[in-house]
């Protein structure tokens, strides 16, 4: 008897049997339906493609990305790399994506801290607490979020002018031009305490995990937090001293009819993180409330039997499971709160897409406009989700 | 008897001991106060802080809101309204809504013949009411839908039955968001599922086009699409044939609900369970007889809840058609601030505007909400 013969899963497979030329066959069918769908709509883009170009041929319009190296003139107010209205629309649209960028990272980070404290409040054994947040989240949920921007917007054009500008603390002021805070004069020794900082995030993780693996393996607890103290603060306050030790603060002042130095948050800005942070907020309570709702109550009285510590049970035992129902919501919630940032346009704040819909109204060039735009958010989309993927991939559960 | 303890009384009962405190109330407002509010040093400190801010800045809405509020004006004369902004004890000025809810509702819509674009929010609202409950959820409806949608149509374009003739440039307001909405979702949904089905289909082609379609469209803001209706569909046709902006919305709105939905549709064919393919095929029913009977009313009663939420989120993104200039209630109410008397009165229209959009999403929330809790019946015990 031959090896294959004997094998059972050889027996279970139908014999392949031959490609009949007939209705009947249900390959054939699936050929032809999808040689038909397929050329359906590739018929139908090949028209819509023939349209446009006579249509662009008739209306005279260039087609090509060439107009990006052209001299954009449109003001732009915030921007993070430098610009003028001489430089290029390919400096422009870069500014736009950064103030994009510049707004959703900004407005993730809040929203999430936002969104936990509300999820976990909404769990509180306080009624009151509990009470507020659920109103919260169900009146933020039910209005759009447009309408939200427009009335935050409209909220801070209404303050007063600089000249009576809102001081609830010293050196802040609250006016219809925006928010002016007091900012550090910057010079190089901030620039190399900043980098520090970095460099120290770096590694007190690297050390962290070093540590966590020699406890696995002889079971010595071994404090973290004093290394992590010399990495996070130590060394930065050292970069900044041999850096020169700074110490220049510039206070916002008024001269003339507005405020000068310190830091601006412009009304635009200011409204937009608002609107998109609590919005977006709403959605993430929900999905932590869910997520701890998710663990089970054993889990909790299980981990109470073992006689660890309420912090060390929420950390060690109910976070991680948690983690596995809240992260993959989360995702969609982080690009929808990019994609809403989209909605700065209507406000008047200057992301990709407000610069790119001046550019195509300038230029008459739609279909490239547009493109852009698409191009830009389908890039930060897959970015975002390629790396929540690899997140939930690490926390997820290991299956035999 | 002899071994009987002395410290025992003569009848043989135990010596009463200590007196002890009653256990403390279970029952009863007090008890529930203690539980809910007062139970530890922290909890009670929550509170009182709480209540403190709540009652505070109720006072001062209730203030602005309704005590110290203008409802009306006479003749565009908003002297009063300014005055009260920037008074010591500030007041909501509700004239403005008084004076142009008409135009906020319906937007530029003939005057004298606001009763028809009335009628269509109100025959759209009860579509909805109807179409929520259980009890009529038969192939009639459908004939109902049909109906009530050529009737509004009716009404609002006229031109029959004595109905004078309106253009569509003149509508506007709640009557557009809803006809965003309806016909929205209407053509969504059936192309959600099909394409819900191709995605799942075992011809490569088809699932590769599927795919490419939900996820390209998902990964773009729906503002990018608004602006392609707006701009680049008149490019796509061949000369000489134009379709409204209306209409270019709305196909916008279609084709990026259809992928949301496509999604959610997708969810519920994958949650059942394979035996049920199986069974359909044993049975011998062909491949739209085993969707149509056996697979989708199963998959799709299950997702019903998150349905109901992408319906509410589309609700709500059809305010994004203000960007592009579509006069829709948030448009109208934007409008209505345009005018020099009214300016600064902004946050009064967006509340009022809030209301009607909350009233439509919290009763679909709710709704979703307790069908969720009537549909999983018999899995709780």
């Amino acid at each position: 008897m031959s090896q294959s013969a004997a094998d059972p899963r050889h027996l279970r497979t139908p014999p392949k049997r031959q490609l009949r030329l007939s209705w009947a066959d249900e390959r054939i069918r699936a050929i032809v339906w999808q040689v038909l769908i397929v050329g359906a709509v590739v018929g139908i883009v090949w028209w819509l493609v023939r349209n446009t170009q006579h249509n662009l041929e008739v209306r005279r319009i260039a087609t090509g990305f060439g107009f990006l190296q052209r001299e954009a003139g449109l003001p732009i107010g915030e921007h993070l790399i430098e610009y003028t209205p001489a430089s290029t629309y390919l400096r422009a649209l870069t500014v736009g994506v950064l103030n994009t960028l510049k707004v959703a990272v900004i407005g993730i980070v809040l929203a999430t801290v936002l969104g936990t404290v509300i999820g976990i409040a909404r769990l509180s054994k306080n009624w009151l607490l509990a009470k507020v947040s659920a109103v919260y989240v169900e009146v933020i949920r039910d209005v759009p979020l447009l309408l939200q921007l427009l009335f935050w917007y409209t909220i801070l054009q209404g303050l007063p002018a600089p000249r009576q500008a809102l001081n609830p603390v010293a050196g802040v002021f609250l006016s219809n031009r925006g928010l002016r805070l007091p900012f550090l004069d910057w010079e190089a020794g901030h620039s190399w305490a900043l980098l520090a900082f970095v460099a120290g995030c770096f590694a007190t993780w690297f050390y962290a995990r070093t540590m966590r693996r020699r406890r696995m393996q002889d079971g010595q607890p071994r404090p973290i937090w004093p290394a992590a103290l010399g990495f996070l603060i130590g060394l930065p306050v050292v970069a900044w001293w041999l850096g020169g030790a700074p110490t220049g603060v510039e206070w916002p002042a008024l001269r003339g009819f507005n405020f000068q130095g310190g830091m601006t948050i412009s009304p635009e800005y200011f409204a937009l993180l608002i609107g998109l942070t609590t919005y977006t907020a709403g959605f993430i309570a929900e999905i932590v409330r869910a997520g701890i709702l998710a663990v089970s109550q054993g889990q909790w009285e299980a981990a109470q039997a073992l006689g660890l510590r309420p912090g060390t049970v929420l950390r060690q035992v109910v976070l991680p499971q948690a983690l596995r129902v809240i992260v993959p919501p989360m995702t969609s919630q982080y690009l929808n709160l990019t994609k809403n940032s989209s909605l700065a346009v209507a406000i008047g704040y200057q992301d990709i897409v407000s610069i790119a819909n001046t550019t195509l109204n300038q230029t008459g060039q739609a279909i490239e406009g547009i493109a852009i735009i698409m191009l830009v958010y389908l890039t930060i989309s897959l970015s975002i989700s390629l790396f929540m993927n690899w997140y939930n991939s690490r926390i997820a559960l290991v299956e035999r | 008897m002899s071994d009987i303890p002395l410290n025992t009384s003569v009848a043989g009962v135990p010596e009463a001991a200590a007196p002890r405190q009653p256990p403390a109330l279970t029952t009863g407002p007090a008890a529930w106060l203690r539980a809910n509010l007062f139970s530890s040093w922290l909890n009670t400190a929550m509170t009182l802080v709480l209540a403190y801010f709540i009652v505070r800045y109720a006072i001062s809405f209730v203030d602005w809101a309704f005590v110290n509020a203008i409802w009306s004006v006479p003749n565009n004369q908003t002297a009063a309204c300014r005055a009260l902004k920037t008074s010591p004890n500030p007041g909501a000025c509700w004239a403005v809504i008084t004076e142009k809810h008409r135009f906020i509702l319906f937007g530029t819509y003939p005057y004298e013949e606001h009763w028809r674009p009335a009628v269509v929010c109100v025959l759209f609202t009860a579509l909805y009411v109807v179409s929520a409950m259980r009890r009529f959820w038969r192939w009639e409806l459908a004939v109902v839908w049909a109906v009530t949608l050529v009737a509004i149509g009716i009404l609002m374009w006229g031109g029959v039955f004595g109905l004078s003739y309106v253009p569509q440039e003149r509508w506007g307001g709640l009557p557009i968001t809803l006809i965003l909405a309806t016909f929205g979702l209407a053509f969504a949904f059936p192309l959600a599922i099909l394409v819900a089905l191709g995605r799942r289909s075992s011809m490569p082609a088809i699932r590769v086009l599927c795919i490419a379609y939900v996820e390209l469209i998902r990964g773009v803001p729906l503002i990018s699409l608004l602006f392609m209706a707006s701009v680049m569909f008149p490019l796509f046709l061949p000369e000489g044939i134009n379709i409204d902006k209306l209409l270019r919305a709305q196909v916008a709105v279609i084709l990026f609900a259809g992928a949301y939905l496509a999604e959610v549709v997708r969810g519920g064919l994958q949650a059942l369970p394979k035996g049920q393919y199986e069974a359909a095929e044993a049975l011998g029913l062909s491949y739209w007889q085993k969707t149509g009977f056996i697979i989708l009313p199963q998959a799709l009663r299950l997702v019903i809840p998150p349905l109901v939420n992408t319906f509410i989120g589309f609700f709500k993104d059809t305010s994004l058609v203000l960007i592009i200039g579509i006069f829709d209630l948030l448009t109208a109410g934007k409008t209505a601030v345009v005018e020099p008397a009214w300016q600064g009165f902004g946050v009064e229209v967006y509340i009022a505007i809030s209301v009607i959009y909350f009233v439509y999403c919290f009763a679909m929330s709710r709704y979703s909400q307790n069908l969720e809790a009537e549909l999983n019946r018999h899995r709780v015990r």
